[in-house]
């Protein structure tokens, strides 16, 4: 599984960091939902790290989209809260 | 649940196909997609000027007061062995303000440094990744039957529309960030116009509203610590406590004359 960590670049995943990624995603959603902002920073950061110790950062020649993107590292938890509400950090 | 990065990715790949529904023509596709690369390209090296000029505005003021700093330090001394301790107070404060200015501007032209070289790695990655997109476009049109054409260029084309548009979000996060600090440089330099940080002496007996506001802003306990580290500089040579200032000028207040000049901390 290919993931990028939005202005950063792109990690490959293996199938069964794959689903430890899918729990800590999960996680980190809750904790946003939550409405606890340190939670959510906390859960954030651990993914980060997960991604970034596992993942293998892809060569800059792949031209692979990726299955999935994480926000940017120094995202607010209001904006984590906006990528569910509003329109999120891409806009138009 | 899709996660937090399914969301994401949802409207990042809803962008890479808008930009891609433009063109229906295969090869057209491609110079399309390609002449979009080279002008975010162009976008970045801008984007990336951009911070340098505000790095530097950011240090032309920094320089400005630190010089500032220097000379009300002076001037405080010079008022203090004249025994106008409200004047050196006056000088003090100021020196304080510009003081902790200075500290603000020094994280600011920190955070721009790293605002500079987050995108300028950015943009070797694009640049690498829009090389790749070149040669396969070359091959794509070269080497297949229209229909496996299609597939390949969406690929790629996907691989490199997701880079830039990353590249697009980095860029817009570094440029916010970048236009948060002007706002408040501007908000520096608009208090040197009013003469926060001039030549305190200029600017007559009476006190005016800006001494008020300097008054309230700074630390007044700093203020009087550093006082008082001065008086016992200044002070003769038994070092005598704060409040014996006035009785022991004529000696000390020689000796200290020459030196005092050139005694920044």
């Amino acid at each position: 599984m290919i993931v990028r960590i939005a202005t950063e670049g792109q990690y490959e995943l293996t199938e069964s960091d794959a689903e430890v990624f899918n729990q800590l995603d999960n996680h980190a959603v809750g904790a946003c939902e939550a409405g606890g902002e340190e939670q959510f920073h906390s859960a954030f950061t651990e993914l980060l790290k997960f991604v970034r110790g596992n993942g293998h950062a892809m060569p800059e020649d792949r031209l692979e989209p990726s299955d999935v993107i994480l926000p940017p590292p120094d995202v607010s938890f209001e904006e984590a809260k906006a990528e569910f509400t509003g329109e999120g950090l891409i806009p138009g | 649940m899709p996660g937090l990065s399914g969301r994401m990715s949802t409207v990042i790949k809803a962008k890479i196909s808008k930009l891609l529904d433009r063109a229906e023509d295969p090869s057209e596709t491609l110079e399309y997609s390609y002449q979009k690369q080279i002008e975010l390209l162009q976008n970045v090296k801008k984007g990336i000027a951009d911070v340098v000029t505000s790095k530097k505005r950011l240090q032309l003021q920094e320089q400005k007061l630190r010089d500032q700093v220097v000379k009300l330090d002076t001037q405080a001394r010079q008022a203090l062995a004249a025994g106008n301790e409200e004047l050196a107070r006056t000088a003090l404060e100021r020196k304080n303000v510009a003081q902790t200015e200075l500290q603000s501007l020094d994280s600011q032209v920190a955070q721009l440094e790293q605002q500079q070289e987050q995108m300028t790695a950015s943009e070797q990655k694009l640049r690498a990744k829009i090389e790749q997109f070149r040669s396969r476009k070359e091959v794509i049109k070269a080497q297949y039957s229209a229909a496996e054409a299609q597939v390949r260029i969406s690929e790629a084309a996907t691989g490199v529309g997701e880079e830039m548009a990353d590249v697009g979000l980095a860029m817009q996060r570094a440029l916010d960030k970048t236009e948060n600090m002007k706002a408040r440089a501007d908000a520096v330099q608009e208090l040197e116009a009013a003469g926060t940080f001039e030549d305190f002496t200029q600017l007559g007996a009476g006190e005016d509203d800006i001494d008020r506001q300097l008054r309230q802003l700074s630390s007044s306990s700093e203020v009087e610590n550093e006082l008082a580290k001065m008086r016992a500089e200044l002070g003769s040579g038994g070092g005598g406590p704060a409040g014996e200032l006035g009785a022991g000028e004529p000696a000390g207040a020689e000796q200290q004359a020459g030196p005092s000049q050139g005694q920044g901390s």
